[in-house]
């Protein structure tokens, strides 16, 4: 294959990707706001979807993010990239069916680490950066979240405890309105950017770039525009399973669930810290919901989620290997690889069909007509 | 490999501190409210729930506005 027509079919894949991760990830933002009811769900996925573009504008990252040392740069190709995004989409979509919140970023990174790893070898994959970069924050930053959680949710129970309920209610439906928002935001300028920097990555060793390029605009608009339209698509089902199954949340545990995600999300990516939006938000609410009332979190649910979070790096890795193995081997390979990735991705599709979760069910308080959702282990 | 541990307890403390004072004055913004309703619903005028809670909340906002220029201007 040529390299501008497989370029094209790279970016392509990393928009795809994007979109997946939109959908994916709009539970992070809104699960806690529409299932309190503080926003209606349609409102609430358009405002994230239009925030994620803001934040998309707002990043100063360069293009390099995603590399960022995990996988060696020289030894990449356009077809690794592509293996790469088509294991991250791949898997994306299977979590997105069972309703699991699991990191679209250690989907990507697992995706891109399998297909290096099968195409250039072990050593093309830096695994002392991958402990530090991806590893570590991975198990940190829902413990900061949920602890900073917990602490933010028994300091606002305990300061609004004597005031008027009906205020207590509406004041808080605002402040969680105003911190889903921010999380939308924190989550535009982390997630969107890293797509950017696969694209632009994908452009450099094409020869399309100069080396060390930031995101060319019609990159920034187009993985903005992407993340924004999967956002607005909604992920219902992981919504559900982050709004409802985790634990109940009340107004006050929403704003200050979401208020710590925000913080500790803004802060890492301040600070350089590569981390996962999925996690910070499910370890937030989790503590949100210990500062309450520990009885009211579903361990259960819980741990699926934390098999899922372990899971998803080496899955999507194994995905990528495959892909990559056949991507690498030519042109048939990248369109027969393509070819499958569209089977896999109807197929998902198509079962989420038979049993599908709607914005009205993800709402609290409210009888859920469809059958409700069993979270596959 | 080095694991930054500066940093990662740089996110908590500064994400411990900002929290705590951004869910402390919504809060006591909101107790500020309640006691202007109350009041009110008592035949007093309620300015000093107001005020209290009109200076809450202006906290409130510089706090998140000045952590969101902070992101966008390094």
């Amino acid at each position: 294959m040529d390299v501008p027509l497989l370029v094209a079919v790279v970016v392509l894949t990393a928009l795809a990707f994007d979109f997946t991760n939109g959908f994916h990830d709009t539970a992070n933002a809104m699960a806690t706001s529409i299932a309190t009811g503080a926003l209606r769900p349609r409102v609430a996925v358009a405002m994230s979807a239009v925030l994620n573009l803001v934040g998309a504008f707002l990043s100063v990252e360069v293009a390099k993010t995603i590399s960022g040392g995990i996988v060696d740069d020289l030894k990449i190709t356009p077809a690794v990239v592509f293996a790469g995004l088509v294991g991250a989409i791949v898997w994306n979509l299977l979590t997105w069916l069972v309703g699991l919140p699991s990191s679209s970023s250690h989907a990507l990174f697992g995706g891109l680490i399998g297909a290096t790893w099968i195409a250039s070898g072990a050593d093309a994959v830096h695994f002392g950066k991958v402990v530090e970069k991806v590893l570590i924050p991975a198990v940190a930053s829902p413990l900061i979240a949920g602890l900073i959680a917990l602490a933010a949710t028994y300091l606002t129970y305990r300061l609004t405890r004597s005031a008027d309920r009906k205020v207590v209610s509406s004041g808080f439906r605002v402040g969680q309105i105003v911190s889903a928002g921010l999380v939308s935001l924190a989550h535009g300028t982390n997630d969107a950017q890293k797509t950017m920097g696969v694209i632009t990555l994908t452009l450099i060793t094409a020869g399309a770039l100069p080396a060390n390029a930031g995101p060319p605009v019609w990159v920034i608009i187009s993985a903005g525009t992407a993340i924004a339209l999967g956002t607005y698509f909604g992920g219902w089902r992981i919504t559900q399973t982050l709004g409802k199954g985790l634990t109940t949340i009340d107004g006050p545990q929403g704003f200050a669930a979401q208020t710590s995600a925000a913080a500790v999300i803004l802060t890492s990516s301040h600070l350089g810290f590569a981390l996962s939006t999925t996690h910070v938000v499910s370890g937030s609410i989790l503590g949100g919901g210990l500062g309450r009332r520990a009885s009211n979190v579903q361990w259960s649910t819980a741990g699926r989620m934390v098999l899922a979070w372990v899971l998803t790096l080496p899955a999507a890795a194994v995905v990528g290997a495959l892909a990559s193995s056949i991507a690498s081997t030519g042109t048939a390979g990248v369109i027969i690889v393509a070819a499958i990735g569209i089977v896999v991705a109807t197929g998902i599709y198509l079962a989420s069909r038979r049993r599908p979760v709607t914005p009205d069910s993800v709402v609290n308080d409210e009888i859920v007509v469809d059958e409700p959702l069993k979270v596959a282990a | 490999m080095s694991v930054n541990w500066a940093a990662l307890a740089e996110v908590f403390v500064v994400g411990l501190v900002s929290v705590a004072a951004v869910v402390a004055l919504f809060a006591t913004g909101i107790r500020g409210v309640s006691q202007r309703v109350t009041a009110r619903a008592q035949g007093g005028s309620g300015a000093a729930g107001l005020t209290l809670a009109v200076v809450c909340f202006a906290a409130c906002c510089a706090v998140v506005l000045y952590g969101l220029f902070l992101i966008i201007a390094r």
